[in-house]
C-alpha cells in the first residue's frame, strides 16, 4: 500500500515535468502542413484596422497569422529579449523605424527583403520616398513603411475667426498669435506642445530644422550651434510664457487631452493623432480644429515627415516567404487604402492622390499631409543607435529652456555628452 | 526505489522550495554581481567584455546622473520615513484608546496599504493635476495659491513622498498596534502606583517598551521606500527632467531603456550594498534599545 503511494507520487512528478517539456517545444508548423505566422504587434490603430480583414487573408492564402500586442515601450522590450535570446519562433513583427530600426538592422535582427521588391503587382514604386528610406540601410531593406506622420500645426477655427487672427505662417507669427491668445487667468493658453523631456524631442524638431539646425551633422553633434540653442531657446519661451502650468510632464496624451478640452489655441505635434482632437467622445473642440502647415523658421519650411511604423520579418524566421506574403497583402494599394479609410496615414502616394483613400480625412489635412509630403524631412530624432540615451540627453536641454534656465550652459553640456555617445558608436 | 524516496521523503518535499530559492534569488543575485564586471550592451553583437571595475569607476566618477539620482533615494525615503513614523506611531496610540466605532475606523485606515500602487499614482495623478486637479482646488478653497505639484522639478518628489506616506502610514500604525497590545498592563499599574501622570507613562513606560517595534517597523518602510518604484514610474517616469529619478528608476533607464546590461549590474550591486549596510545599522540599533523584559 505505502509502496503504491510513493510509485504514484514518482508519477505525478514524472507526468509533471514531461508537461513542462511539451509546453517548451511547440512548432509552428500545424498538423496539415499550414503555416501559423508569429506576428508580434503593437496597440496601434493600424491593428485594430487590419484584425478584421485578416480573414480575406487567410482564406487567400491558407496561412493563419497568430497577434500578440503590446503597448509600444514593452513591444521593444519584447523583440529586444526574444531577439537576443536568438528566438526563432517571432515571424514578423511592427517597429519603429527610427527609434529601433538602425539596433535592428546592426544585430542582424532583421532580414534583408530587397529581393521581393520587383512584384509588379504589389508596386513597390509607389511608397514614398521619404517612407522608405527610413527603413534602408546602404542597400539593405528591413521592413516596409505602414504608419507614416508629420508634425503639423492644429489651431482653433473659431477663436482664429473671433480675433480676426491669420493662421500663422512662420514661428515669429506663432508666437505673437500665442501671447495675443494667452489667456492663464481664464485657464486659457495661446500654446501647446510636449514639455516631458524625451518625448519632447521629436516635435521639437521640425522647429529644429526650420530654424536652421540638426542634432548632428557628419558625427558631430551639433547641439549647441548657435542656430540650434536659438531653437531651444524659442520652443522653451513659447511653453513657458504661453503654455499650459505642468507642462513638463506632457507628452502627446496630456497635451492633446488639453487643446481637446478647448484650453489651447495652438498645438504642434504629428498628424497621425488627429482622431483624438476631433472625435467627439475625446474632444469638445471637433469640429472647430484647424490644421495648417507647420510655420517656417528663418531657415525655411522642414517639418519632419517620417515612418513611424513598419513590418519587418525576422531574419531567423522558418517562414520568410510566408511572412512576406503577408506584408504584400497588408501593404497592398487595396488593403492600405481600406486603413487609410479608418484613419490611418498610410505611405502609399497613389493612396493619397486617390478620393477613396482620404475621404474620411478632413481635407484640409490630406492638402496639409500632401504640402508636408513634399517638403518634409526624414527623421524627427538624432539617427543613432541608441535612440533613448540620445534623446533624453537632448531632453535636458528642453527642459532647462522651458524652466528658464541658461539656455546655452545646458546645450553645450549636453553637446558633449552626445558627441560622446557619437564617438561611442563609431 | 520505493524504500529510498520513503527514507529520504523530507528532502524530496524540500527539494522545490531549495530550487526556487537558487534559481530565482540565489542565481539572479550572483549573476548580476557578475555581469557587474562586464561591459555588455545588447546594442552590439559583440560577447559581454570583461572590464573589471569600469562599470563602477564610470559611475562613481564620471556620470552626471548617478550621485543626484543617489541623494534623491535618500531625500526621498527619509521625507517618506519620517512623515510615516511620527503619523504611524501617533494614530496607532490614538486607535489603540477604547471608542466607539473602532474597529470601523481601523479597517477603513488600512485601505490604502491594499491598493496597487500603480492605480494610486495614476490616480493621485489626476488629483495633482495643475489646472483641474483636487489638489489645487482644495488649496484654492483655503485660499492658497495653487501648486504645480508633480509638474514642478522641485516640488515632485516631496509630492510622491506625500503618496507614499497616505499609502504606508497604515503599515507603521498596524505594527506598532500590535506592539502596543504586547506591552504587558502591569508596567502600568506599577506606573500608577508610583503616581506617574499620562504624559510620564507615555515617555517612561510605553516608548521605551515600544521603540524595538517602531525600529523592525521603520526598517520594513526603509526598505521599501529606498526600492520605491511603482509609484514613481507611474507618475512621473523620472521626470520632470530628472527630477525624481532614484537608483530604482535610473537602473531601470539603463537597463530596459538603454539596453546597458553590465552598468545596470554595477548600479544594482552598489544598490544593494546600499540597502544591506542601511539595514544592518538599522539591525544593530534596534538591537541596542531591546529591553530585556
Amino acid at each position: 500500500m505505502k509502496k503504491k503511494k510513493t510509485s504514484t507520487l514518482l508519477l505525478f512528478f514524472i507526468v509533471l515535468v514531461s508537461g513542462l517539456l511539451f509546453a517548451c517545444s511547440n512548432g509552428n508548423d500545424n498538423g496539415d502542413g499550414s503555416v501559423e505566422l508569429r506576428f508580434i504587434a503593437a496597440n496601434h490603430p493600424w491593428t485594430e484596422a487590419i484584425e478584421p480583414l485578416l480573414p480575406e487573408f487567410e482564406k487567400e492564402t491558407g496561412i493563419k497569422v497568430k497577434f500578440e500586442k503590446y503597448f509600444e515601450d514593452q513591444l521593444t522590450q519584447k523583440l529586444t529579449t526574444e531577439f537576443t535570446a536568438g528566438s526563432t519562433s517571432i515571424d514578423l513583427f511592427m517597429m519603429r523605424p527610427l527609434q529601433e530600426g538602425k539596433l535592428f538592422n546592426l544585430n542582424g535582427w532583421v532580414a534583408d527583403i530587397s529581393s521581393y521588391t520587383d512584384d509588379a503587382d504589389w508596386e513597390y514604386g509607389d511608397f514614398t520616398d521619404p517612407s522608405v528610406n527610413s527603413l534602408k540601410a546602404d542597400d539593405v531593406l528591413f521592413g516596409i513603411p505602414i504608419v507614416t506622420e508629420r508634425e503639423i500645426l492644429y489651431y482653433r477655427k473659431d477663436i482664429f475667426e473671433e480675433n480676426n487672427i491669420e493662421v500663422p505662417k512662420t514661428v515669429e507669427e506663432l508666437m505673437n498669435v500665442a501671447k495675443l491668445l494667452n489667456d492663464p487667468a481664464n485657464d486659457f493658453y495661446g500654446f501647446v506642445a510636449r514639455g516631458q523631456s524625451a518625448a519632447a524631442v521629436t516635435q521639437f524638431s521640425s522647429f529644429l530644422y526650420g530654424f536652421g539646425g540638426d542634432f548632428f551633422v557628419d558625427g558631430k553633434a551639433t547641439l549647441d550651434t548657435p542656430e540650434a540653442i536659438e531653437a531651444f531657446q524659442f520652443y522653451g519661451d513659447m511653453l513657458r510664457e504661453y503654455g499650459p502650468p505642468g507642462v513638463l510632464n506632457m507628452s502627446w496624451p496630456q497635451a492633446a487631452g488639453l487643446f481637446g478640452q478647448g484650453k489651447a489655441a495652438m498645438y504642434t505635434d504629428a498628424d497621425s493623432i488627429y482622431p483624438n482632437l476631433t472625435d467627439p467622445e475625446k474632444s469638445v473642440v471637433g469640429d472647430k480644429v484647424g490644421f495648417t502647415l507647420f510655420p517656417a523658421g528663418p531657415n525655411g519650411q522642414t517639418p519632419y515627415n517620417v515612418t513611424s511604423w513598419g513590418l519587418a520579418v525576422n531574419s531567423k524566421s522558418e517562414n520568410k516567404d510566408e511572412a512576406m506574403e503577408f506584408i504584400k497583402w497588408a501593404t497592398s494599394k487595396e488593403v492600405v487604402a481600406k486603413l487609410q479609410d479608418n484613419g490611418v496615414p498610410g505611405p502609399r502616394q497613389s493612396v493619397w492622390d486617390n478620393q477613396q483613400g482620404t475621404d474620411t480625412f478632413p481635407s484640409e489635412l490630406v492638402d496639409v499631409i500632401n504640402q508636408a509630403n513634399a517638403i518634409g524631412r526624414e527623421y524627427d530624432r538624432p539617427l543613432v543607435i541608441k535612440v533613448n540615451d540620445a534623446r533624453d540627453i537632448i531632453g535636458t536641454v528642453i527642459v532647462a529652456a522651458i524652466q528658464g534656465e541658461d539656455v546655452e550652459a545646458a546645450a553645450k553640456a549636453a553637446n558633449k555628452q552626445f558627441q560622446e555617445l557619437l564617438d561611442d558608436e563609431k | 526505489m520505493g524504500m529510498w524516496i520513503e527514507r529520504h521523503l523530507k528532502f524530496i518535499f524540500l527539494f522545490p522550495s531549495i530550487i526556487f530559492v537558487l534559481l530565482m534569488i540565489a542565481y539572479p543575485i550572483g549573476y548580476t554581481f557578475y555581469l557587474s564586471f562586464f561591459e555588455w550592451s545588447m546594442s552590439s553583437l559583440q560577447p559581454p567584455e570583461w572590464v573589471f571595475f569600469d562599470n563602477f569607476k564610470a559611475l562613481l566618477f564620471d556620470d552626471p546622473r548617478f550621485w543626484p539620482a543617489f541623494f534623491r533615494t535618500f531625500y526621498f525615503t527619509a521625507l517618506a520615513l519620517v512623515f510615516q513614523t511620527v503619523l504611524g506611531v501617533a494614530i496607532a496610540i490614538l486607535f489603540n484608546r477604547k471608542f466607539r466605532g473602532n474597529q470601523l475606523v481601523k479597517t477603513l485606515f488600512l485601505l490604502p496599504m491594499v491598493a496597487t500602487p500603480v492605480a494610486v499614482g495614476l490616480v493621485w495623478l489626476l488629483i495633482f493635476e495643475p489646472s483641474i486637479g483636487f489638489a489645487n482646488q482644495f488649496l484654492n478653497s483655503l485660499g492658497i495659491n495653487p501648486q504645480l505639484w508633480i509638474a514642478s522639478p522641485e516640488q515632485a518628489l516631496p509630492s510622491i513622498a506625500l503618496v507614499d506616506t497616505w499609502q504606508w502610514t497604515p503599515m507603521i500604525t498596524l505594527i506598532t498596534l500590535a506592539g502596543l497590545s504586547s506591552i504587558p498592563s502591569e508596567y502600568y499599574e506599577a506606573a500608577a502606583v508610583d503616581g506617574a501622570n499620562s504624559w510620564q507613562n507615555f515617555w517612561k513606560v510605553t516608548f521605551p517598551l515600544l521603540l524595538p517595534t517602531i525600529f523592525s517597523a521603520v526598517l520594513l518602510r526603509v526598505i521599501d521606500a529606498i526600492k520605491q518604484f511603482d509609484l514613481i514610474y507611474a507618475m512621473t517616469r523620472g521626470g520632470p527632467g530628472f527630477s525624481t529619478e532614484t537608483l530604482n528608476i535610473y537602473g531601470f533607464v539603463n537597463g530596459f531603456q538603454y539596453f546597458k546590461l553590465g552598468y545596470t549590474s554595477a548600479i544594482l550591486v552598489l544598490f544593494f550594498m546600499i540597502v544591506l549596510g542601511i539595514s544592518s545599522i538599522i539591525m544593530i540599533l534596534r538591537k541596542k534599545t531591546e529591553v530585556t523584559l
